[in-house]
């Protein structure tokens, strides 16, 4: 394999996002920055017998809105929606020309690829359950294969079944802007578009490409999603005040809020973005990424996959501890998530991990799964172009254990030039990236 | 930056032809086929009641005894994708904590895993008395769900399912604490993420990787969505041993089956510092996406797939005509196949009606996310035997494709072979695999 003499620089040039806080980036930050909650009663399916009736919607979304070529995406998936408006978004932003059948941006097309983040669509339960029912006898308690096959034969159809594949969302949105680059889809639970943001940047770091849409788009909003994550005891059961039920770090944390939702960053080489004289909004400068190999079921009960990724992300981006201004945290608001990222910061922050803010916005936005990432990483680049860290909203009784400066329920005026993300997926995939002020 | 080179240490596969990739290779090499009536459910119903299906095996004598308590954690696709991992490392003669706690000789921190992965569909008896429970008078009651389906599921069903679990187990079990990846891109996934572990070494951020995909797709629920796509062989009394023709003017669709594949990938430093095998080298990789708005067919022209194929060639530094051997994606749907050669034609030029292309789904069936691991193993085979197997149940070229498919049973050096795919959606990828010229 050829290997470049000098690695490239890879900046921030776009962004887009489709979140229940809002489908567009201004507004989006105006509601992070008033602590507005995105958190609402279930309205996708009736969820009211569930043990968690409420969850973080995308609200009042039409693709066909952000689209030239509506047609090409009418049988996509609630989450390969959302990643075709963000990504929309985020090439107007950057100056990619998804108008035209002729692009006049200057950028080759087999130069610019897809890396996204991005979960299985919702299949259609009813059909599924139709099918399975047909086919169980319940006094034998087994399954005959031959009705339940007939069933699914006249109810599926072939665009439905197609657009759940999860490499999907990443089809629409190279369709949609002409990508013929690298073209990637990875699901590494709630770190798959960190990791994906992460590998496009190597990407282009090696020459790869000029220009990748990265990101993430998931909905795993629908009952057996829902299902899923209320067996593991994930999700919060605060039913009677759903607003303040996302409370990361606090003592009485119960569970996260499951969200949807997609959120699309344009990383590019310095050079390319020069050449087009596009507006650079931050540099992307470090990325590590590891697993824990613990247990399927718990992370690591001293954060070492975390650890791992936090210093190869340090060790990438040639930075320190010292040089880090704010922590964009994974802060599920789950008892074990919140804990042992505390642990994981302090053990590699020491001195400095009551010095420095770290907070999460999933106390408002929700969690968005596939897409959560991304969507956090646009909170941090904006961050970096306010001075402004955003808040942990709903921080009213914090846990005495979990000491770290985690800006409870106002938002910070200070100099931020430099922002960790971080990202845990379930099964243990940790992936961190760093933001710099672009100078 | 200085060049740091991949080389492959390590060969897992558990396919329709057997448990291991001796197995693998011992059947491809006799042109055996692994496809037959489906056994894994009765497939009475189907337009065409066959698959390749992995011969059986206990998944407890195939994993280490400290990590049997996991096994009721594990989808068919996990297993797979555990056994063909064990065997890869096994034969790279790296010792890890799944191989012998005792005698550990690789640095967990620097060893990486790239897993691809397809959609995994959950087990329909599991969820039938949930579903029962919550069904009256033939008619689903989401609040019947709600309040008594639910509680029903065992609750670390979703675990089960993940398709990040794979990468998860193995992980776990071969103690992997580097970077870790799972790719989701249909048919596409493997070369996919053997390209990726393969940079992650390059680059300095791992000095192994386990790379590869696994999937299982003798699934009811994803057999029919094959079926609705129009991809899967429509016809009832088809010959298992010849039903399945990539390229060949008699094609009629594919079979669809399951399998894994693992490769050890290891930077050349640390395989020659641990004086290991080497079985090749991963001379070049490409990616591109085919832009369809049918979104389950290649494109026509085979665009996506010629960009993936030229940029490998060029990562690789080599000519069209240094390549000795293609293994083709070759599903069998006649479409599919066209546009594929198109693509392979454009890409290699003039070197195209002589490279030897050996389709190997004929035997192998469509793995789903494994199909392209399968042919990076029976690549390297064919690298190191210096053998290239004729192709199965190929007579005649369809029309419109001017490759040069072997028909004949052919030895002599391979220094190049390309691997590439594609898949729904559209992702293409390539890899380039050389002989390994030095010493170790």
């Amino acid at each position: 394999m050829r290997t470049p003499k000098t690695k490239e620089r890879v900046v921030i040039t776009g962004t887009g996002i489709v979140c229940p806080l809002d489908n567009d980036v201004e507004a989006f930050w105006a509601s992070i920055l008033s602590g507005r909650s995105g958190i609402n009663r279930t309205t996708i399916f009736d969820a009211s017998t569930f043990p968690t009736t409420f969850d973080a919607e995308v609200k009042n979304y039409d693709f066909r809105v952000h689209v030239r070529r509506p047609q090409l995406h009418a049988a996509a998936s609630r989450g390969s929606g959302f990643g075709t408006g963000a990504a929309a978004q985020a090439c107007r932003q950057a100056g990619i020309d998804i108008e035209t059948p002729e692009p006049a941006d200057g950028i080759d097309r087999t130069r610019m690829g897809v890396y996204l983040g991005a979960g299985e669509g919702a299949m259609d339960h009813e059909t599924f359950f139709a099918c399975i029912f047909a086919g169980w006898d319940p006094h034998r308690q087994t399954m005959a294969s031959e009705p339940c096959t007939r069933l699914a034969f006249t109810r599926m159809t072939a665009a439905y079944e197609l657009e759940q594949e999860p490499n999907m969302a990443a089809a629409h949105v190279a369709l949609l802007a002409g990508a013929r680059g690298p073209s990637r889809s990875c699901l590494t639970a709630c770190a798959a578009s960190t990791q994906a943001v992460g590998e496009a940047m190597m990407l282009i770091r090696r020459g790869d490409a000029d220009v990748m849409i990265a990101g993430g788009a998931h909905s795993m909003i629908h009952p057996l999603g829902v299902t899923g994550f209320s067996r593991l005891t994930a999700l919060s059961r605060r039913n009677d005040s759903i607003e303040t039920a996302s409370r990361p770090f606090s003592g009485s944390r119960d569970g996260f809020i499951l969200g949807e939702g997609a959120a699309i960053l344009i990383l590019e080489s310095l050079t390319s973005a020069r050449q087009r004289g596009v507006p650079i909004l931050a540099e992307l400068v470090g990325y590590g990424s590891s697993s824990d190999a613990f247990r399927v079921t718990d992370m690591h009960e001293e954060g070492r996959g975390a650890v791992q990724a936090m210093r190869a992300a340090l060790a990438d981006a040639g930075l320190t501890v010292q040089d880090i201004d704010y922590i964009s945290t994974h802060g599920t608001s789950t008892q074990e998530n919140d804990s042992i990222e505390t642990l994981a910061i302090k053990a590699v922050f020491q001195e400095r991990s009551r010095q420095v803010p770290a907070s999460s916005v999933k106390s408002m936005l929700g969690h968005l799964i596939g897409a959560a990432g991304a969507a956090e990483l646009i909170t941090c680049v904006l961050a970096i172009r306010d001075n402004i860290v955003p808040p942990t909203m709903n921080l009213h009784d914090p846990d005495p254990k979990l000491d770290l400066d985690y800006v409870p329920n106002v938002p910070r005026k200070m100099p931020v030039n430099v922002v960790m993300k971080e990202s845990f997926g379930f099964g243990g995939q940790n992936n961190v990236v760093i933001v710099k002020r672009f100078t | 930056m200085s060049s740091t080179r991949v080389v492959v240490t390590g060969l897992g596969a558990v396919s329709p032809l057997g448990l291991t990739a001796p197995d693998l290779w011992a059947g491809l090499r006799a042109g055996r086929c692994g496809i037959r009536r489906i056994r894994a459910f009765d497939p009475t119903g189907f337009p065409c009641e066959l698959a390749s299906e992995v011969p059986d095996y206990k998944i407890q004598d195939r994993i280490p005894r400290t990590w049997r308590k996991a096994v009721k954690l594990m989808c068919r696709d996990i297993e797979l994708a555990v056994m063909a991992a064990g065997e890869a490392i096994a034969a790279s003669g790296l010792i890890t904590k799944g191989i012998d706690p005792e005698k550990v000789n690789v640095n967990p921190t620097r060893m990486a895993i790239n897993v691809g992965a397809g959609i995994i569909c959950c087990d329909l008896a599991e969820l039938a008395p949930a579903v029962a429970a919550s069904t009256a008078q033939g008619q689903f009651d989401i609040h019947k769900w709600g309040r008594e389906g639910l509680e029903l599921i065992t609750p670390l069903w979703l675990l089960k399912y993940l398709p990040n679990m794979l990468a998860c187990h193995i992980g776990i079990i071969h103690d992997i604490q580097g970077p870790s990846n799972t790719i989701t891109c249909g048919e596409a996934s493997a070369h996919l993420a053997i390209g990726e572990a393969a940079q992650v070494i390059a680059r300095g951020d791992a000095d192994v990787a386990v790379a590869g995909a696994a999937e299982a797709k003798v699934n009811q629920m994803l057999m029919v969505r094959q079926h609705l796509l129009q991809r899967a062989v429509a016809t009832r009394d088809g010959d298992p041993e010849t039903i399945c023709r990539p390229f060949d003017a008699k094609a009629c669709g594919a079979i669809f089956g399951e399998g894994a594949g693992m490769v050890v990938l290891e930077s050349l430093d640390h395989a020659r510092a641990r004086k290991a095998r080497i079985l090749a080298e991963v001379a070049g990789i490409g990616y591109s996406h085919s832009l369809n708005p049918v979104y389950e067919r290649l494109e026509p022209d085979g665009r996506g797939l010629r960009f993936a194929v030229e940029k490998a060639i060029a990562d690789a530094q080599i000519q069209p005509d240094d390549l000795d051997l293609v293994i083709p994606h070759g599903t069998a749907v006649p479409e599919d196949d066209l546009a594929e050669a198109r693509g392979l034609e454009a890409a290699l030029g003039p070197a195209a009606g002589k490279v030897p292309v050996w389709p190997t789904k004929s035997m192998l069936g469509t793995t789903g996310a494994a199909s392209g691991a399968l042919d990076v193993v029976a690549a390297v085979r064919a690298i190191v035997e210096s053998v290239i197997p004729p192709a199965k149940n190929f007579s005649r070229l369809a029309q419109g494709c001017r490759l040069n498919v072997v028909t004949k049973h052919r030895a002599g050096r391979i220094g190049h072979a390309l691997c590439c795919s594609y898949t729904f959606g559209g992702q293409t990828a390539a890899v380039v695999l050389r002989a390994f010229e030095g010493t170790t």
